[in-house]
This record gives C-alpha cells, structure tokens and sequence, in this order.
C-alpha cells in the first residue's frame, strides 16, 4: 500500500482515509478519481467498469462516492425487478422523496427524463452526478432502449451527470445490434494471490496472534487457490474452517510455531471441505455441526443423500438408465435368454468412437422402458396403473424427463436425466449390478 | 515581454490545471458546440436553407440526415439551429419539438411529449381523451387550423428516426409527414438516424409522403486533417485563457505531441479503425485524465498508454483472472474445438479430455471431483466465456448441455503467455494436445 491517492480537487486527509478502506484497489481507485475530475468538472457520459466477482468494482465505488460525499446514486440490477423501481430509486437518491413520486405508475423512460429534466434546475448541484448500477449484465434482459438510454443520459437530460456500469461480463457483449454511445471501458484486474492473503489476513481472531491468522490463510490459499479465487468464497471458508485449525492448540498438543503439525491436521479437513461446503452440498450450519460430531456421514443438502424410492420405481429407475445409455441393438444381447449366436468379437466392435456416457442420454419410447422393466425386475408384475403412475412420479422428481408435448398419449418418449453415481447407488440398495449391463462398460 | 506579464496575472500551476481540465472536458464529454462544424458545409448550408424556408416562409418540408454513429449528425443539427435562432424574428416564432426513438417508445408517449412541448397541455386540461385517435385529431386540428401566412412554425426533430417506423401502423410518422405535405401549418421534420436503409423501413404510403430529402453525412477525412482535428480539440484558446504563459506552452505542447512519431502512429492505426470523433475524444478524455500538476502537458507516454487501454483485448483481461482449473478446461475446449473442427461440446467431454491431460502427467496436483469441475464450468457459463448452443436445450442435465466456445485461438495463447505463474505443463498442453 505504498501508493497513496491523490486528486487536487479532493481534501488530502479523505483521501488517506479513503484509501485505508481499499486495501490493493489504490491504482483503480485512483485511475477512476482522475476520469472523475474535480467536482464540478464534466466527466466522460458513461463509464463501464468490468472485472472478476469479488475483484472490488462496487465497494471501491461504494466508498469513493460515500466518502466524499458526491450525489450519486446505487442501484443494483438484481433488485429492478422492473424498470420502474430502477427509475424511483435513481430520482429518489439524486433529487429526494418529493420528484420519485411524481413518476405515473408504470413509468416509461420518456416520464423518467422528462422528470429529471425538470428537477435540475430546481436543485442545481454543480456538482457531477453519477448513478451508479450494479450487475449490468441484466440491463440487457429489460427494455430493450435502457441500455443506450443509461449509456447517452448525459447528453438527453442535459445534464453534469456520468453513468458507471459494473459488470464481470465485457463490454463486447453488451453492444445492441445498431450501435450505441460507446463508454469509456475500465478493467478491475483480479488480485493476485499476495493481495488475497493480505486482504484476508486482516480480518484474524482477536485471541490468537496474527502470525498464526496469516499461516492458517496461507494454508487455505494452497488448497483453494488453484480452484477458487473469489475473495467472498475464500472469506467464508476461511470464517469456516479457523475453529479446526485451532483445535490443537487449544488442547495444548501443539505450539504455535509448529505450523507443520498444523498443517498436517487441517489439510484433509480443508480437502473434504471442497466436496462439501464449497459446491454446497452440506450448509455452513451443518458443516460446523459436524465438525463438532465428528460423524462422518451426515446428511447434506443435495438431492444424492437421501432419496427414497418405491422398489418398483427403482428398477423403472434403473431401466430407464439402461434404455437411455445402451443402443437399442444391444437389448438383444442383455436381456434376452437364448439370443442365439452372435459373434462377440463382432458385437464387441464399437461402432461408435465415443461413449454414450460422453454423449448423454438418448430419448426412448415407453415400451422400451418396461420391457428392459420387465426383464430386469426379480419377480412377476403386471402392467397395472400403479406403474404407470410411478413412470409419471419419477418424472414429476425429475429423474426423467419427458419429451415432447405432455399430450400426447399414445408411446411418449423419455430420457433418464440422472447420473451414473446415482443410478449406482440406486441399484446397489436392490442389489442389482448395473454396470454388467451397460454396453460403454463391457 | 515585461509589460506582457504585467497585464496577466501569473496563476499557480495547480489552478492552470484545473482550468484547463474543465474547458477541455467539456469539449470532450459534453460535446460543446465549436464556432462551425468542419467539413460539411454544403450539409451545413443545404440543411440552414431548408430550415429557413420554414421558418421565415411557412414552406413545409421534411429531411432524413443519415450517417453512421458519431459522424456529428446532432452535431450539424444543434449548429444549424443555434445559427437560426441567433435571428430575432425566428427565435420568436419557431417552435421546436424533441422526440428522440430511444424515449418516446410509442405513439401515444409520443403524442404527450408533443403536447407537452407545445405548451398545450393546458388547453388539453380538463379534456379527457378517450383514445389515442382522439387525442392525435386534436392536435391535429390544432396543427391544421393555422395557414402558410399566419401561424407559427413548428420544427419536429426525430432522434434515433428509424425506431419510429417500428411503431404500430406508423401512425405518427404518417401524420407528421401528411401535415408536411399538405399547407396548412408550416412544419419542418428533421429525422436523424444511422440506418442507411431506413427508407426501407417506411410503409409505402408513409414513404410517399416523405420529400426524399437526405443529407448524407459521411465523414471523408484525410488523416492530416483528423490530426489537425486532434490538435484543434487540444488548443487552447489564446485569448479567453487567464494565463497566457501557461497557455502558449500548453500549445506549444500540444503541437509538440501531434508531431510525436509514436504518437502518429497510433494516430494512423486509430484513424484507419476508426474515423468516428466519439471514439477519438474517448482517447483523448483518457490521456488527458492524466494530466496533473506533476505531470502538467499530455506526453507521448500517455496517449500510447491510453490507446493500449482501448486495443487491450477484454477477453484476455477475463481470462486472466480465472483460476487454474477454469484454465484448464478453456484449453481443454479449445483441444475439443480442433479435434471436432468447431462442433458444440458438452462438459463430460471436456472432463474427459482433462483427465487424459492428468493421466499423462504423473503428479496430479489438479486431480478434482466433477461436482468442483461443474463449479468451475458453471462459473465460465456466467462469464459467458462459453455459451450453450440453445435455449430450448437448458432442461438436458448440465453435464450434458451442448456449449461452444466463445474465445479464439490467439485470445487464449495470448492469454497463457500473461497468466501469472502458469505451470510449464499447462502451458505445453495447450501448445499441443498431446504435450
């Protein structure tokens, strides 16, 4: 942090002040402040900021606008459900209660700049205005004349305002088929792994020393980093995992200085906190519970854990598998008794050069589905309605998919859209061996 | 010399600064209005006739300028108009209505901004109109009861002209342009649009009623004249600025720049992209956003700086920041995109063809799950660093969702040669598909 910010038309202590708030975003920040000028200076119409989640884009806007107190207004896209409220809490935040309520109901983006044309000179601020909005990307689902409108804004309300679109997608993505007022492009690079682990370094436990913080995030930074760079992610595993990392030193069995001994205890619990807490299939909750419990199989949130079925609905399970991933020409050969002589070299001779587990599953007709059913099952079951409405069961939990129009009746087509782990685990609680009957892995 | 110095009063550089950066902002971003816009004088003349005939004349007429994006058609416009109203009797009488197609996104916005404009609102008041076919009549028969002699003229100026004709029945371009046709109140309609074929948009008895007047503006520079452009949206004005001894070295400075050879260089290479002014004051705003008290004239140094800001190519820049394994499932796709000559693949595929990279090596440092796989492919989808091939196809399970690839060749070589700390083996994988 050696680099201080620097604007003559700012006060030098806010500045100071300023920059302690963004550790490693001092050089954006500062590049931002000079495209801004001095308060009342024009600044360019639009600016659109992009870079990676979590890179800072919002907080070093947040800051920059709140400390020194400039009119701005922040809107993030998640919240605009409609342009409406986008225009309401722009009004609102530049102009106050009064002018947000005079937008009509379902406001267009006339009402909206001819309601900002009127405010102007009613509060003229001769300082620059900026409206500020997060997560841009959505701005092109909503009305199709906002973006240009947002990008010129400058220009129609006629007005010392500059619009800054935050994004992590670029720039080229964005460009409406006939063109529009280009912005000023500001790339927020990623920080680098010393930025992270001096960022995340700060927020250590007051009772244990930093040295000991900043070995712990060094730790989590070698296991994580090569998968994850998201400080909001980071963040929170770190929060997750400190209480472990501690655990021995709280029983007395290791020094602080012993960051070996340290590591050799976290680092498996780091490695199972990747196929759990991290694709979030246990909640933060449950993680800490069972860090706690030490036992081992709990629960998680995800739909693998803890998925009961009928017997019957297993095996249409399990046929529907097979019918999806198998050809058609080998149900012959799998299920048929005396199939009579077929030369297995010649049936070995995969025609296809890629497996059906690359391709994904294929659609197939009902009948196909219970006569591989009816083979497959142990015992004798008749056709009755009870396993029709099973097949329609199955697709209601969405483990298969039906093709085509829910009308039609006569041979609809489905596709199994479960995974191979699943149907494993499936056919193993009816002990049925399914991968002697899949053709990818004879 | 002495004397000179006695009448100006020497600044302190700081404030120079600052006077510089407002004038030369607002010449930048807020398109101030120059003395007279370069290199369309007959537009210029062609288009101040015709608006004069209306105005002094009561002669209804109608105009398209059409020309690419930032080729200064508002520009010529708002110049024409302020020549026009420098005249008493027409800043008196000439009425003016803004319609921009980005705003009035049907008639019936458009018919209330018009009356808004026209001060009308008051006589419409306490009259509810029950459709939009009334309300236009009104106004209509507000616009037709006038003459050639006695009533005001009306200019109406389309913004964005082409989105206009995607109105339902084109009902409002008809009637602008009947009233237009016919002589009763004298109206002018000026359309402003960059869509060349924007004629072709009209529906035919719209189009019958059009003058087929067209100003094309399209920009034919030579590049010594766009430097001498460069150099004129830098100069400062001798005479207006307090300082005069700052302002002859900024000059002086700025004389000195355009005459860089690395300067004009990036010059030409802009100019040959790009002749459009938009972009060129882009450049410029950001050159001379660097410009402080230590750092007092645009040196050589910050326009190239600036122009490597705008010819960085953002993809790289995103592709920097991914992590190793996002990495190495965009050299995996880009292997699947050779093999496959461009079809769509799906993740299982490029899972497939990682793990043939791990089996190779023999540590396997990267050795992940699918499920933190998907995490990592997820995250590429939402920077729409890939793309799925269809909408429709969204339900299919997401191992199996066909996507393709949206980076080329040389981004992601590109992209290699700057990541920070790249392994050698990740980067002689993505060298060939069998390193």
């Amino acid at each position: 942090m050696t680099a201080s910010l620097q604007h003559p038309g700012y006060d030098q202590q806010r500045l100071q002040h300023v920059a302690e708030k963004m550790p490693c975003r001092v050089a954006q920040a500062g590049a931002l402040l000079s495209l801004m000028g001095e308060v009342t200076q024009y600044s360019y119409p639009s600016i659109f900021l992009y870079g990676h989640r979590s890179t800072g884009k919002s907080h070093v806007m947040s800051v920059l606008l709140k400390e020194l107190e400039l009119p701005h207004a922040m809107v993030s896209c998640v919240e605009c459900v409609s342009v409406g409220l986008m225009f309401k809490h722009v009004l609102l935040a530049l102009f106050g209660p009064d002018p947000s309520s005079l937008l009509p109901r379902s406001p267009s983006l006339s009402d909206f700049v001819r309601i900002y044309r009127q405010q102007c000179p009613l509060s003229p601020a001769n300082q620059t205005r900026y409206i500020v909005i997060e997560k841009a990307e959505l701005l092109r689902d909503m009305d199709s004349n906002l973006l240009p409108v947002l990008l010129r804004l400058q220009e129609l309300v006629d007005d010392n305002v500059t619009v800054i679109l935050l994004s992590e997608i670029v720039w080229d993505r964005f460009r409406p088929n006939t063109g529009c007022f280009e912005p000023l492009l500001l790339y927020f690079p990623d920080y680098s792994k010393g930025d992270l682990q001096q960022i995340l370094s700060q927020d250590l436990h007051p009772s244990y020393s930093a040295e000991l913080y900043s070995a712990f995030i060094n730790i989590l930074l070698g296991v994580f980093y090569s998968v994850c760079r998201d400080l909001r992610e980071l963040r929170h595993l770190a929060a997750l995992n400190f209480s472990k990392f501690c655990e021995p030193l709280k029983e007395g069995k290791v020094k602080e200085s012993d960051t070996h001994k340290l590591w050799r205890n976290i680092e498996p619990h780091l490695k199972k906190a990747m196929q759990t807490v991290y694709l979030r299939e246990v909640s933060s909750v449950q993680w800490e519970e069972q860090e706690q419990e030490e036992s081992g199989a709990l629960k998680g949130l995800s739909a693998h854990a803890h998925v009961e079925l009928p017997y019957y609905s297993k095996y249409l399970l399990i046929a529907a598998y097979l019918a999806s991933y198998n050809p058609a020409r080998t149900d012959r050969r799998f299920f048929l008794k005396h199939h009579g002589k077929i030369r297995k070299t010649n049936f070995l001779k995969k025609h296809e050069k890629t497996s059906n587990h690359l391709l994904g599953p294929k659609p197939f007709p009902l009948d196909r589905l219970l006569a591989i059913f009816y083979s497959v099952v142990d015992s004798r079951v008749a056709p009755s309605a009870s396993i029709f409405s099973q097949i329609s069961s199955l697709v209601t939990l969405q483990l298969l998919t039906q093709l085509g129009h829910d009308d039609q009746l006569d041979a609809p087509k489905y596709k199994c859209a479960v995974a191979l782990d699943f149907i494993r685990a499936i056919s193993r609680t009816v002990n049925f061996d399914i991968v002697k009957y899949l053709y990818d892995f004879l | 010399m002495s004397k000179r110095k006695a009448k100006d009063s020497q600044m302190p550089i700081g404030e120079c600064i600052s006077q510089v950066q407002t004038l030369l902002r607002e010449r930048l971003c807020h398109q101030q209005l120059p003395q007279r816009p370069e290199g369309v004088d007959s537009q210029h003349k062609h288009l101040l006739e015709l608006l004069k005939r209306t105005a002094l004349h009561g002669e209804s007429n109608s105009v398209l300028i059409i020309g690419p994006r930032g080729t200064g058609k508002t520009l010529l416009l708002r110049c024409v108009l302020a020549e026009l109203l420098a005249e008493e009797d027409i800043h008196k009488t000439l009425l003016q209505v803004h319609l921009n197609g980005l705003l009035q996104t049907d008639d019936r916005i458009a018919l209330k901004e018009i009356t808004r404009q026209l001060s009308l609102e008051n006589v419409v008041g306490d009259q509810v109109f029950g459709s939009f076919a009334e309300n236009l009549t009104f106004l209509l028969e507000a616009l037709k009861k006038g003459d050639r002699s006695s009533s005001r003229p009306v200019l109406f100026i389309l913004d964005e002209f082409d989105l206009f004709a995607h109105h339902k029945n084109q009902t409002l371009l008809y009637n602008l342009l009947d009233v237009s046709q016919s002589a009763q109140t004298p109206v002018a309609v000026v359309g402003l649009t960059c869509r060349l074929d924007v004629l072709e948009l009209l529906e035919k008895r719209v189009k019958s009623r059009f003058s087929h007047r067209q100003i094309h503006l399209l920009r034919s520079l030579s590049f010594s004249q766009y430097l001498q452009a460069v150099q004129a949206q830098l100069h400062l004005p001798d005479a207006s600025f307090p300082d005069s001894t700052f302002c002859h070295d900024w000059n002086a400075s700025v004389k000195a720049l355009c005459e860089d050879k690395s300067v004009e260089e990036v010059l030409l290479r802009h100019f040959n992209s790009t002749k459009d002014f938009r972009s060129l004051h882009r450049l410029l705003m950001a050159s001379l956003s660097r410009v402080s008290v230590s750092n007092p004239t645009i040196k050589p140094a910050d326009l190239l700086d600036a122009s490597r800001l705008f010819s960085a190519d953002a993809m790289t820049n995103v592709l920097h920041g991914l992590s190793i394994l996002e990495l190495c499932l965009v050299i995996a796709m880009k292997h699947l995109n050779d093999i496959y000559d461009g079809e769509p693949f799906n993740l299982q595929m490029v899972y497939n063809e990682f793990k043939r990279f791990l089996q190779r090596k023999s540590n396997s440092m990267y050795n992940f799950d699918l499920p933190v796989v998907m995490k990592a492919f997820e995250h590429l989808q939402q920077l729409e660093v890939v793309r799925p091939v269809d909408a429709a196809a969204a339900r299919a399970q997401r191992e199996y969702q066909l996507v393709r690839l949206m980076l080329d060749h040389s981004q992601i070589m590109e992209a290699l040669q700057r990541y920070p700390q790249c392994p050698t083996d990740v980067k002689q994988w993505a060298a060939s598909a069998f390193g």
